[in-house]
């Protein structure tokens, strides 16, 4: 029961129920009057699948909603396609409410703006991989030619050139899914539900189709919704995760949220396994740079800095704050024996450079191959922290760091 | 407040909410209806006597009149199609007919079937019994093809929908248990003496399988893949025409082979009320007590119903494995 005045998402769910059984509505008014859900199953044999679920999913973002089996994920999702129809609730998409569409506005949105692929891929036995990727094409209704053509290079974008005449039944559990994928992507739509898409792959497979989807999304801007059941897949693919337990949403936030600040017990003993350094990002244990230098400046004074701070390296910077490399006591000696001006002149060596949003863990072995110091850069190169050696040990042990990000 | 926002609370609907409104409604059926015996008969011995008989007899009394244009043009379509269809197929020259066949056999089927079908065929010529074989198949196409243009259609329909396969589903089991005799007399007296009536029985027995085996080839189409089908903007139409009718392919034509198969052993029934062809030959031998005559008409039976399901069969297996 959020307000109902939050700015909106490209998807927006607002309060959604879905009971099965003979007569919803009736199990819904004897849930609202204070029957347990327990209760309801064993008087009415209603089962309450979502249970006023209400979520947000932000235009170009990869939402990620896990649960365990009977979480009712694969209702909700299903729901914002209505290929299950909520007993209540709204399933706003670009604020027009899917869920109460007539035949034809619904149809026209499942043509052009929300797709799906299916956990057990679900492809057409008696098409070839052409011909099920251009299915959706087909009965908007385009010509043969047209879609064809535009079903290839789908098929040329998920890596499956030269299969096109073959049957899905010839080709590995791994290539389906990306026909799977491809049949979904052709149609260029604005959503897509991922139902588990991987979970049918084996684990060696499923981590490289993990590897491309995300890949592939930077290249196709779309909103995503991802279900899982898996907890680490869900850390990796999401921009921010829900979890699910008995129809209700327990917890909604980034992974790092997530991991650091379970909402309860349930999330807590479900992500009590994970390293925090795998979604913790460096941001949180970075350090104001001990020594900064202008390029300008002279080894005397970079030396002096040095010195100064218990330093024996300092980050040489340009005008425009932008890292330029790295000086060692060491060399700076070197330069001021062969009478270098400025330092600029003498900058050889160069820091490790890593994004604030990297996570802890990607950067460790990053940073064991190299005796450089580990900097800490934005965008545009400019130079806005550091990771001394000793936090990156802390931060991968997880101490210490429960109240990050106010750095 | 909730509750309000369901548009329609049809009766149905009530019925399943309310256990005890459901059983008063059907007891009060049952009470009706065995009022009404009593109105018609008085309680007599320890049964309440039901009229069923007098009523069919007045129902179809009443049908025959009142309907007998229905009846008329139905058996004018019926028996201009097997008419032409018979006439036609005795035009040809038998050598025509028998390459037809070979070739039928060879397309559809395999070089096997289609040696032995041509085999077969021209046994059956060296028998003497060409022309009424010809008549015969003309009696089984018609027969076929009204059994699939009438089967397959329903078949969908209760595919679609558990209420029409509940009312269907009973239906489909009077047809075929129902013994034969029973619906030739009926027949008989809408659609007069003749092959017509022969072709009509021939259906009503005939129809069932292709019926079923259409209803369970779509309901076997497995749901992700109608979902998969709903999720890209499928219509219904496109639903049935892209997805469900050519994943029940084998499914329909394994019913189509049984239509074929159950419309060839009605034929010998169907002669008793002059429908003709082979099975007015197993009659005549039957009236005679002619063995051998009988024997050379029944095999020629056998022969075509092998023929008939050689092709049909492998037609249905032949999709399935390109469906695989």
């Amino acid at each position: 029961m959020s307000d109902n005045k939050s700015p909106r998402g490209k998807i927006s769910c607002r309060n959604v129920w879905k009971i099965f059984g003979p007569d919803p509505q009736s199990a819904l008014s004897l849930i609202k009057d204070g029957m347990t859900k327990e209760k309801v199953l064993e008087e009415t044999g209603h089962v309450i699948a979502v249970r006023d679920v209400s979520f947000d999913v932000n235009e170009g973002e990869v939402f990620v909603i896990m649960g365990l089996s009977g979480s009712g994920k694969s209702t909700i999702v299903r729901c914002l396609n209505r290929l299950i129809e909520p007993t209540k609730g709204q399933i706003l998409v670009d604020d027009i409410d899917l869920a109460t569409m007539d035949e034809d506005a619904l149809r026209e949105a499942r043509r052009h703006k929300i797709s799906m692929v299916f956990q057990h891929f679900a492809l057409f036995p008696h098409r070839t991989v052409l011909d099920n990727v251009a299915y959706g094409l087909e009965v908007q209704g385009m010509h043969k030619a047209e879609r064809r053509k535009k079903a290839m290079d789908v098929l040329d974008l998920v890596g499956l050139k030269g299969w096109e005449t073959n049957y899905p039944h010839e080709l590995s559990g791994g290539m389906q899914q990306r026909v799977g994928l491809a049949r979904a992507l052709a149609v260029d739509p604005e959503i897509l539900l991922m139902d588990e898409a991987f979970s049918a792959l084996d684990p060696l497979i499923r981590r490289q189709m993990q590897d491309e989807f995300l890949n592939l999304i930077t290249e196709v801007h779309k909103t995503i919704v991802f279900i899982t059941h898996d907890l680490s897949e869900a850390l990796k693919m999401g921009e921010r995760i829900a979890i699910m337990k008995d129809g209700e949403i327990v917890q909604v936030g980034t992974p790092e949220e997530i991991v650091v600040v379970p909402a309860d017990e349930y999330v807590e003993e479900f992500v009590r396994d994970v390293p925090r350094s795998k979604v913790v990002p460096v941001r949180n244990i970075m350090k104001e740079p001990a020594v900064t230098l202008y390029s300008w400046q002279g080894p005397k004074v970079a030396l002096m800095e040095m010195k100064q701070n218990n330093a024996n390296y300092a980050f040489i910077l340009d005008p425009g704050r932008r890292l330029r490399g790295v000086v060692t006591a060491d060399e700076a000696k070197q330069a001021i024996k062969e009478g270098v001006a400025r330092l600029s002149k003498m900058v050889k060596g160069n820091a490790l450079q890593i994004g604030p949003d990297q996570p802890i863990e990607e950067v460790i072995p990053l940073a064991a191959t190299t005796d450089n110091p580990v900097a800490v850069v934005d965008e545009d190169e400019r130079l806005i922290g550091e990771v001394p050696r000793t936090e990156l040990l802390i931060g991968m042990t997880g101490e210490g760091n429960n109240n990050g990000g106010d750095k | 407040m909730a509750a309000t926002s369901k548009p329609t609370v049809g009766f149905v609907q009530t019925l399943n909410r309310r256990p005890l409104v459901k059983y008063l409604f059907w007891f009060g059926i049952a009470v009706a209806l065995v009022l009404l015996g009593w109105i018609f008969n008085g309680l007599k011995g320890g049964f309440f006597e039901f009229p069923l008989e007098n009523w069919v007899n007045i129902g179809v009394d009443w049908l025959i009149i009142k309907l007998a244009v229905v009846f008329d043009s139905i058996k004018l379509i019926t028996q201009i199609v097997l008419n032409n269809l018979e006439r036609f197929l005795l035009w040809l020259p038998w050598w025509v007919v028998l390459i037809a066949i070979i070739l039928i056999a060879w397309r559809l089927a395999s070089v096997r079937v289609a040696i032995f079908s041509g085999a077969a065929m021209y046994f059956i010529g060296t028998l003497g019994l060409w022309e009424l074989c010809m008549s015969t198949l003309a009696l089984i196409a018609t027969a076929v093809l009204i059994s699939i243009v009438l089967g397959i259609p329903i078949g969908i329909l209760s595919a679609r929908s558990d209420r029409v396969d509940n009312v269907v589903r009973p239906v489909l089991d009077a047809m075929q248990t129902m013994p034969a005799f029973v619906y030739l007399i009926p027949a008989l007296m809408f659609f007069g003496i003749g092959k017509v009536p022969g072709v009509i029985a021939t259906v009503i027995f005939a129809v069932p399988p292709a019926v079923r085996l259409t209803n369970l080839g779509i309901r076997q189409v497995p749901g992700d893949l109608v979902e998969a089908a709903h999720t890209f903007g499928s219509t219904g139409f496109q639903l049935l025409l892209k997805v469900q009718i050519p994943l029940a392919l084998p499914s329909i034509m394994a019913g189509v082979n049984q239509t074929i198969m159950l419309s060839l052993s009605m034929v010998v029934l169907a002669a008793m009320i002059a429908a003709g062809g082979l099975g007015r030959e197993v009659i005549m031998a039957l009236g005679q007590v002619d063995i051998g005559r009988g024997f050379v008409a029944g095999t020629a039976i056998v022969l075509v119903a092998m023929i008939l399901d050689r092709i049909t069969q492998s037609l249905g297996k032949k999709r399935k494995m390109s469906t695989l």
